[in-house]
């Protein structure tokens, strides 16, 4: 059996399951954010009567607009405080403790082998860790909220085999925009993507910018299997092993599709608008002129990412005519790069730091594009109105080549800024 | 009867725009900004017992269920598409929308052509040429004909705690 029909014949109670076959499991956890204001509406009166089903179940993070941007906004809030301190909910991230998904994988809550659900389509992220995750809508998450049950579908699933070595200024997100670009925002449509070969050069936070965007080629979940690397992270967090099962593919799963990628050939790419998979090389639009650089989003707003982009910056003034916007991913990620002097250099290049959260990836607030303006960002989606104006263009990068474009206004190779 | 045409891969921003995710919520709120920035005559126009036809993908990018929940409260009859994305296709399950994947209805549709849905027998006919498609499992069709899953939720929530 694949990774997914191994953890799905685990949780449903079952020997062997199959692709196609419908199964009924209760999940580790189930992730809500700024939408379980909504989630607990529709179910007040089953809430009032019958309590949530358990109080561990839920993870909840408000971190999608915040801090409130409205009146309307602010109560969403308060409801989900009033919701967790009536129904004693033990999983609870208020305000400025950072992105859902950075939250889970950072509070160690998801695990090896592991079953989490969530209102969220980027829930795919876990497999960063060797989890099963997915996304699912809010009416499921407020009948698991009652229940603790739903169902799913076992998934095909697809191997991608990583032969060799990424070049000097290519990153993780080069690589899974190159896969993307290669078999398209619905290539993996339903199915469990699982990636193996050379990845003990990819750390946690390349793995999650890899498993973040699985869902923008229509994936279930996306997974690395458990290795050193996830071992000592989980170990830097004092996890114990104990606490967790790993879960691997057996030598001779069944794969609807195998593919292979020899990624010392990738160079750096940029998602065109408005889908994600119109990619192109930085080379074939350099010289575009932008007017927004954005580094951050459950994407790439780690400290990795944030040291990367202040390494090209260092010393050297952004372009003005460029508004360079930082998120921090979470709260420890911006204390870490405070003290490493990351936010010094960020800020001394002219860069605004923006409150751990979304931000305007999702163009609720924060840094809404104008009609006809480009932004360059770090996200994982440039739909059409996505950052909240649908005459705006959004362009999808790693953060090298988002920092490199910021210091000369213009789409720019990180290479020439790098060898500088 | 209106059929309303889209191409491929149309997205969750295209059919209930972002900024709202956190403003809207009920039908009503909802209604009139429905394919907003995809056809801006779809929520003037569109009327009870409407088909719309789309490519590959349909509903992909964010969980949020908005487009779902509006699509159904306007009327919309069933969505015909070449493929559908996954969550998109659960909460279509849970809001009791009819989805039908079935890419040989979609080609051989064309502008003002004639389409006859009989969803209780799986089949689809597009000027002429009739198409079936598979039934859904029982254990999900179970979900759809209770009226989505809330109504199917409650209902078993009844029985496990008898009131
Ligand atoms: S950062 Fe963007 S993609 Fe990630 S959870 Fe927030 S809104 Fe979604």
């Amino acid at each position: 059996m694949t990774f997914a029909e191994k953890i799905l014949s685990k949780y449903a109670g079952e020997k062997k399951v199959i692709p196609g076959q419908i199964v009924t499991i209760y999940p580790d956890h189930l992730l809500t954010h700024d939408n379980t204001a909504a989630i607990i509406q529709k179910v007040k009166n089953e809430l009032e009567k019958y309590g949530v089903y358990s109080k561990s179940l839920s993870v909840i993070v408000i971190d999608h607009v915040v801090p409130a941007a409205s009146e309307k906004t602010a109560l969403n809030h308060k409801i989900i405080r009033d919701f967790v301190n009536k129904y004693k909910i033990e999983n609870f991230f208020d305000v400025g403790i950072g992105i859902c998904h950075q939250v889970v994988i950072e509070k160690g809550i998801a695990l090896p082998g592991k079953l989490i659900l969530g209102s969220d389509s980027h829930t795919c992220s876990y497999g960063a860790v060797g989890a099963f995750s997915s996304g699912i809508d809010r009416t499921e998450a407020a009948s698991l909220l009652l229940t603790g049950e739903t169902w799913l579908k076992v998934p095909n699933s697809i191997k991608i085999t990583l032969n060799g070595k990424l070049s000097n200024g290519v990153f993780a997100k080069d690589l899974i925009l190159h896969i993307i670009g290669d078999i398209s925002a619905s290539g993996a449509n339903y199915c469990s993507v699982e990636y193996c070969g050379d990845v003990e050069q990819f750390s946690i936070d390349d793995r999650f910018t890899i498993t973040n965007m699985g869902i923008e080629m229509g994936a279930k979940n996306s997974v690395f299997n458990v290795d050193g690397i996830t071992r000592s992270f989980l170990n830097s967090m004092k996890i114990s092993p104990s606490a967790y099962e790993s879960i691997y593919p057996d030598e001779e799963a069944l794969y609807i599709n195998e593919l292979y990628y020899n990624v010392s050939e990738i160079v750096p790419l940029i998602s065109c608008p408005h889908t994600v998979d119109n990619v192109k090389t930085v080379g074939e639009i350099e010289g575009l002129d932008i007017q927004q650089c954005l580094i951050g989003t459950c994407t790439n707003g780690r400290l990795s990412d944030l040291k990367i982009a202040a390494d090209i910056l260092n010393g050297k003034k952004i372009s003005p005519d460029i508004r360079l916007l930082v998120l921090p991913a979470s709260k420890a990620i911006f204390e870490s790069a405070l003290k490493l002097g990351i936010i010094q250099t960020l800020v001394e290049s002219g860069a605004i730091i923006l409150p751990t959260g979304c931000g305007p990836c999702l163009g609720a607030h924060q840094g809404i594009l104008a009609p006809g303006e480009r932004c360059l960002s770090t996200a994982n989606r440039n739909f059409k109105g996505r950052m909240g104006c649908k005459e705006a263009e959004i362009y999808l990068a790693s953060p090298a080549t988002v920092a490199a474009s910021a210091l000369n206004g213009k789409i720019t190779d990180p290479r020439t800024e790098m060898k500088k | 009867m209106k059929v309303w045409k889209y191409g491929d891969n149309i997205n969750t921003d295209m059919l209930f725009p972002g900024k709202y995710t956190y403003t809207c919520s009920t039908a009503e709120e909802i209604k009139p900004h429905l394919l907003e920035d995809l056809d801006s005559s779809f929520s003037k126009d569109v009327s009870e017992g409407d088909l719309i036809f789309a490519g590959i993908n349909f509903g992909c990018g964010s969980s949020r269920e908005q487009p779902v929940v509006g699509l159904k409260a306007v009327g919309i009859k069933a969505i015909v598409a070449k493929s559908f994305a996954r969550i998109f296709y659960r909460a279509a399950i849970n809001q009791g929308l009819v989805l039908i994947e079935c890419e040989s209805a979609v080609k051989s549709y064309s502008r003002n052509g004639d389409v006859k849905l009989d969803i209780e027998n799986g089949k689809i006919e597009v000027n002429g040429k009739t198409f079936s498609f598979p039934k859904l499992p029982d254990e999900i069709l179970a979900i759809r004909d209770a009226g989505g899953l809330l109504p199917y939720t409650r209902s078993k929530l009844k029985n496990k705690y008898n009131f």
